[in-house]
């Protein structure tokens, strides 16, 4: 499978990206609410299409790292660039916790153990104070990047989601094509084999878990800054479900999959949003149709018509 | 009287039975997705929308069919609900399980598990978007109207009544399944399909007609639900991850398991009602979270 | 003469610069954004009946102001804080909206406000419920129109002790809005010579309550307060009613409900209750004119307080634009404030915190003989005049009424 071709796609869609505040068609916050899914999705797809674990709890790690920025830039001021950092670091943290209880097990007890993991810390979002409960932290401010590029224009902000878009993409690529990521690929293909092999194969499962709690801190770091509040809806089991609806949707194991997933779902949900009921419906069904006729996903299908890596 | 960790013994045994009753009722939905994975290895979301589809059709039965045929006194009483709706919901689902599940067994779970979550959103999602979010009202059957009162505790009948009805239900269930012929060959089926087929048995009909009585099971719990609960669309996803967890924790092979995990979440439940209110949601979790730690496949769960 | 000719002359400018400054009307139409629940909890209370509200406003204005066009969009919050607020921003960014109409659920209603505020564009609060949305969270472009918490508690606490019944115990859904419900309602029972004797704090979203309802009946409480909302209240009444404490010694009190709730529940069990709305549709004759009007429109069912707020809350928006001939923000925020609204449905001012005060009611839930369509819920027992149901200026955390700026 040719990687030159996924490096061009990649650059020219960056590069078109760069010019969305320029026009009028697209508009630019929709596209951010979308990064910031995309770089959620794209740690589910981490640890699915690559580790080969299906985890039910993600929204624990967006919505910790949510909470954590808002809380950040809301009390103690400080530059946007540090708050998503240390919510990261939160994420991170709360990822190799689970990551420790979880990883011993397989499978659907695997997927329970995050559930519940992450209903835990839904509990404790309601409960503690800081988080504000159901009415959450509101009007976060975006803060000057570096102490000087102020955030608040909507074009600034454009970028510089975009920016943390591109880090996410780098990191997931470095990721993959590691030698690290060569040894996750052999676990999930054939993991007696692996062990066999003299691989310690739950340090990798657990560092996998890790990274991509992180990744999904990234996300919900982000998207706190740039919706400028978090709420319990961040910590919720929907949202790790729409994160793995995403991944399906977009292509498990692709890297464009997670942000074309993203982008089609925050779409519907705009889109149908004034039509009732009729948002979950089409969601439903979507999971149906891609599960029953479509499972290599969007970019999956693309990927394996053209004989291309995407 | 004296206190028992500050509250009477009355009430503490009044919250221990409405704890029991919780989880009779836990243990009814949660045996119908433990026969469905322990025997077919599907993970059966669309359990939650199946229960809410029994409340529904109980509720439809009394207010709404009539009109709809243009007989507007026809209404579906109570007892022949618990009978009719179940078997309905049965032929539905095993509808489902010809047309889709079917094309998926030979894959990964997680697929079996995202085509019933996402035909769960789309039959809540047309319920709601048909009823509304606030539901309608079912009234207690006459029949089991009023309870008992002892000292200041009030029993309603109808509750008495479901944790009758569910008790001898999940008994029954179990009694096929562990110790009928009928029962064994089911067990064979899913231990080695191929050389049951190779005796001459009907494998996939087998697979098929338990399938429909794993979801006739849970919209039974649902009619017996309808007169207790406000119908809404959304009932059952509220409770889809509670009944799962107990599943989990029972050992998702066992029919004894998810029995009696019900029974003793109910109570625990209960309990954490009284003692810790707030979290009393989140018990349920805590307690899958020990558990799986310490014994893996869950409490009686055999490892596969 | 050369006087007068300069004195034409300037008087031309000046009538001409005055002329173009007042008939400011920003993209040269007027647009009202329905940012509402259309398909969650709180559809029925506000949803798409706000939406056709707004319209038959818009409708009964003329269509147009000061020649401009109305034009009136929608969007869908699911009450979720997040879909509120970049709803919220792409209708006024994108859609050009002048004004935000509905934000029930009181997270959803914050977001927008937030937005509106940063965005100087006025946002009408009718769904939601809490007070700080015009005390500690208030800002210069909010108007909080038909009922707040403060009014509840107020209303239904003080006229159900007075009924007699002094001992409380309070059912309370874990969150920031049950435990406001609580804490305001409480003061009201302990100042009016009543006693708290005991609560207990349930999740939300719970689906069984028998064990609540069970701590509350060995309280032997007179009354069992419900502090909570959505299906959390309707839950608690159901199963009230079914473990028998309708009819008994202790009576229900639902803190906050709307017919809509006593719609879906039915009166058999409700029969009695009582619960204090900012409007009902069975009051006045102006009330039951604009009900029959707006059931022809929305499947035979009346309106709530809500959904009559927004209707309400529209016209008079309107005619604040036409009289101050310009939908600038500030401008019109100044005429609502300064102008007291009469306008057959609701009568009474907005404050300088953004508060409505106008009367509240009372209701007591009819019983099935009594009832005579699924639309005859309940009487008026009594109207609470406006100064009652509205928390006192000289409590306020507001600080447009304090003057001390939050930092």
């Amino acid at each position: 499978m040719n990687t030159t071709v996924l490096n061009k796609v990649t650059i020219v869609i960056f590069l078109l990206l760069t010019l969305v505040p320029f026009q009028d068609v697209v508009y630019d916050l929709f596209l951010m609410k979308v990064f910031c899914f995309a770089i959620f999705a794209a740690s589910v797809n981490l640890l699915l299409g690559y580790a080969g674990l299906l985890s039910f709890g993600h929204a624990a790690f967006f919505g910790t790292a949510s909470y954590v920025t808002a809380h950040i830039m809301k009390e103690w001021g400080l530059t946007p660039e540090v708050g998503i950092f240390l919510g990261v670091v939160a994420s991170t943290a709360l990822g190799y916790v689970f990551g420790l209880l979880a990883i011993r097990r397989q499978g659907i007890y695997f997927a329970m153990i995050t559930l519940a993991l992450a209903q835990v810390v839904y509990f404790a979002a309601t409960q503690m104070p800081f988080t504000n409960g159901e009415d959450g932290i509101q009007g976060v401010p975006r803060g000057e990047l570096f102490g000087f590029i102020d955030l608040m224009p909507s074009n600034n902000m454009y970028w510089f989601s975009l920016a943390v878009l591109m880090l996410a993409f780098v990191l997931i690529q470095r990721v993959v094509q590691s030698p690290f990521g060569q040894v996750l690929k052999s676990i999930r293909e054939n993991e007696p084999r692996a062990i066999s092999l003299g691989y310690n194969v739950d340090r990798y499962k657990l560092m996998a878990f890790t990274i991509s709690a992180g990744l999904a801190g990234l996300g919900g770091s982000l998207k706190s800054l740039v919706l400028q509040l978090a709420s319990l809806g961040d910590v919720f089991w929907h949202t790790s479900g729409e994160a793995v609806l995403m991944t399906i949707l977009g292509g498990i194991g692709t890297l464009w999959g997670p942000m074309i997933g993203a982008a089609v779902i925050v779409n519907l949900q705009n889109y149908l949003a004034n039509l009732g009921g009729w948002s979950t419906i089409t969601t439903g069904a979507i999971f149906v149709v891609c599960v029953l006729a479509f499972r290599r996903g969007i970019v999956g299908e693309i990927s394996h018509r053209l004989k291309i890596r995407l | 009287m004296f206190e028992l960790l500050g509250i009477s013994p009355q009430a503490l045994t009044s919250q221990l039975l409405i704890g029991l009753i919780n989880g009779s009722f836990y243990a009814l939905l949660s045996l119908g997705l433990a026969v469905i994975f322990g025997l077919l290895n599907v993970i059966n979301f669309t359990h939650g929308a199946l229960y809410m589809l029994g409340a529904m059709f109980t509720w439809i039965g009394l207010t709404q069919l009539g009109y709809w045929i243009g007989m507007p006194d026809l209404e579906v009483p109570y007892l022949l609900a618990l009978v009719l709706v179940p078997l309905i919901v049965g032929a539905m689902s095993i509808v489902i399980e010809k047309t889709m599940l079917k094309r998926l067994y030979h894959l990964d779970h997680l697929y079996g598990l995202l085509l019933t979550f996402g035909l769960a959103l789309v039959i809540e999602g047309l319920f709601r978007h048909w009823f509304g979010a606030l539901g309608n009202s079912y009234p207690v059957p006459d029949m089991f109207r009023g309870g008992m009162r002892v000292s200041e505790l009030f029993i309603p009948w109808y509750r008495l009544w479901v944790v009758g009805v569910a008790l001898v239900v999940c008994f029954a269930t179990w009694y096929f399944i562990e110790r009928t012929k009928l029962g064994s060959l089911l067990r064979a089926g899913t231990e080695n399909p191929r050389l049951l087929q190779a005796l001459g048995v009907n494998v996939p009909l087998i697979i098929t007609l338990t399938y429909g009585a794993g979801c006739a099971l849970a919209a039974f719990a649902g009619v017996l639900a309808a007169p207790i609960y406000q119908v809404t669309a959304t009932m059952g996803s509220n409770l889809i991850i509670v009944v799962f967890a107990v599943v989990v924790i029972g050992g998702m092979g066992s029919i004894a398991g998810s029995i009696i995990t019900g029974l003793s979440l109910g109570v625990i439940e209960g309990l954490t009602k009284v003692f810790y209110p707030q979290a009393s949601s989140v018990s349920i979790f805590v307690i899958m979270i020990i558990v799986l730690l310490l014994k893996p496949a869950g409490l009686f769960g055999k490892v596969r | 003469m050369k006087k007068t000719l300069l004195a034409q002359i300037l008087g031309a400018a000046f009538v001409m610069s005055a002329g173009t400054a007042s008939a400011q009307i920003s993209d040269d139409s007027v647009r009202i954004g329905v940012l509402t629940d259309m398909s969650g909890i709180y559809s029925a209370v506000e949803g798409p009946g706000a939406l056709l509200a707004a319209q038959m406003a818009v409708e009964d204005f003329g269509g147009e102001v000061m020649g401009k066009k109305i034009i009136v969009t929608s969007a869908d919050t699911q009450s979720k804080a997040d879909l509120s607020g970049s709803q919220a921003r792409e209708m006024i960014d994108r859609d050009k909206v002048d004004v935000l109409m509905g934000n029930v659920s009181t997270s959803s209603a914050l977001a927008a406000m937030e937005v509106a505020d940063q965005r100087k564009k006025i946002a009408f609060v009718t769904g939601a419920a809490s007070l700080p949305i015009t005390n500690e969270r208030c800002n210069p472009y909010t108007v909080h129109y038909v009922y707040d918490t403060y009014a509840l508690a107020h209303g239904t606490a003080s006229a159900v002790v007075a009924g007699g019944k002094k001992s409380w115990f309070f059912v309370t859904a874990d969150y920031a809005f049950g435990h406001t419900l609580q804490r305001d309602a409480s003061s009201v029972v302990n100042a009016n010579g009543g006693k708290v004797l005991g609560s207990v704090a349930h999740p939300i979203n719970t689906t069984d309550f028998a064990s609540y309802l069970a701590q509350a009946q060995s309280s032997g409480a007179e009354v069992i307060a419900l502090a909570n909302a959505g299906g959390d209240t309707i839950g608690s009444v159901k199963q009230a009613a079914e473990l028998g404490i309708m009819g008994s010694k202790q009576t229900v009190v639902p803190l906050l409900m709307f017919i809509s709730d006593i719609r879906a529940l039915g009166l058999r069990e409700t029969q009695g209750m009582n619960f204090t709305v900012g409007w009902y549709w069975d009051f006045s004759n102006a009330n039951r004119d604009f009900s029959k009007r707006f059931m022809a429109r929305f499947k035979d069912l009346a309106p709530t307080s809500v959904q009559a707020g927004v209707y309400s809350a529209t016209i008079n928006y309107l005619k604040a634009v036409q009289a101050t001939k310009t939908d600038d923000s500030d401008k019109v925020m100044a005429y609502l404030k300064a102008t007291p609204i009469d306008d057959g449905l609701f009568k009474g001012v907005i404050r300088a915190d953004g508060k409505f005060q106008h009367d509240m009611y009372l209701l007591q839930v009819k019983s099935p003989k009594e009832s005579k369509n699924r639309n005859d819920v309940a009487s008026v027992a009594r109207v609470i005049p406006a100064a009652e149901g509205s928390l006192p200026l000289a409590d306020s955390k507001c600080y447009l009424v304090t003057g001390k700026k939050p930092s």
